[in-house]
């Protein structure tokens, strides 16, 4: 049996979707961000697909992942920022425990 | 060979993602994420990216999961307490992500398509650079803004007093 593209998006939609059910369920906030992470690397298997399939032309769906790649340090850089100023602040990273706008 | 490959990846990658989005012990679901990206770098090399595969282990494995287990550690975070919301929201996001499962699974089932041979020099660095600095050299530099603009961001919000 050889290997086609729908079983690489079949991959990627099961990993998005647990992604999307941890994001859900989860309360601690450094695991939702985690789930986020699963999420964007689904995207990343999906752009890679295409990318192989498209062949010649799948070179700008390598740049992307690259591009998802950056944008996903930074919003971990930036979400774990904001998680720290949360614990010090409130000390707990729970996010039911943080639900209102202000300090 | 290579399908043998891609079920056992297959298997380890959702394996690894149960156990993320599972486990009460922040430490564990990180370590299951380093996992899970590895593995998914074993996906690109199977599609033939391997520049994007070496990256996706320097970068995802390497850089983020680092500054992830770091933060993890830094605030000595054990386990999450049960939740006092009860399982109807639980239950309600599986039961919704079940069925978002099934619309994308029939959509992507349903077209057979086969790989066509990889083009010469796919996802070497030489192929993913051109069309990097060719083609999308005016998002990269915009990229490199944003990760200026988040370093400053970060800084800004876990500095005690500027």
């Amino acid at each position: 049996m050889a290997l086609e593209p729908r079983f690489f998006l079949m991959v990627s939609a099961i990993l998005f979707s647990l992604g999307v059910v941890g994001v859900l369920t989860r309360r601690g906030a450094i695991t939702i961000l985690m789930c986020v992470e699963l999420m964007l690397n689904a995207g990343n298997l999906a752009f890679i697909t295409f990318a192989r399939q498209a062949g010649q032309q799948g070179a700008d769906g390598q740049v992307y992942v690259f591009f998802i790649m950056t944008l996903a340090a930074a919003e971990a850089a930036v979400g774990l920022a904001i998680v720290i100023a949360l614990f010090r602040l409130r000390d707990t990273t729970d996010v039911d425990d943080v639900n209102l706008l202000k300090w | 060979m290579a399908t043998l490959a891609f079920f056992v990846l297959a298997v380890l990658a959702i394996v690894s993602a149960v156990v993320v989005i599972t486990h009460r012990n922040p430490v564990i679901s990180a370590m299951a994420l380093a996992f899970n990206l590895v593995s998914i770098a074993g996906f690109y090399l199977l599609l033939q990216a391997q520049f994007i595969g070496l990256l996706q282990i320097l970068v995802y494995a390497g850089a983020i999961m680092v500054l992830i287990l770091f933060v993890v550690m830094l605030l000595n975070l054990r386990h999450e307490p049960a939740s006092h919301r009860g399982g109807l929201q639980r239950w309600l996001a599986i039961l919704l992500t079940a069925g978002l499962v099934y619309v994308l699974g029939r959509a992507i089932w349903t077209e057979h398509a086969a790989f066509p041979a990889a083009p010469a020099g796919f996802g070497t660095v030489e192929n993913v650079g051109q069309a990097l600095f060719r083609e999308n050299f005016y998002p990269f530099e915009v990229i490199s803004l944003l990760l200026v603009a988040a370093m400053v961001g970060a800084v800004l919000l876990a500095k005690r007093r500027l």
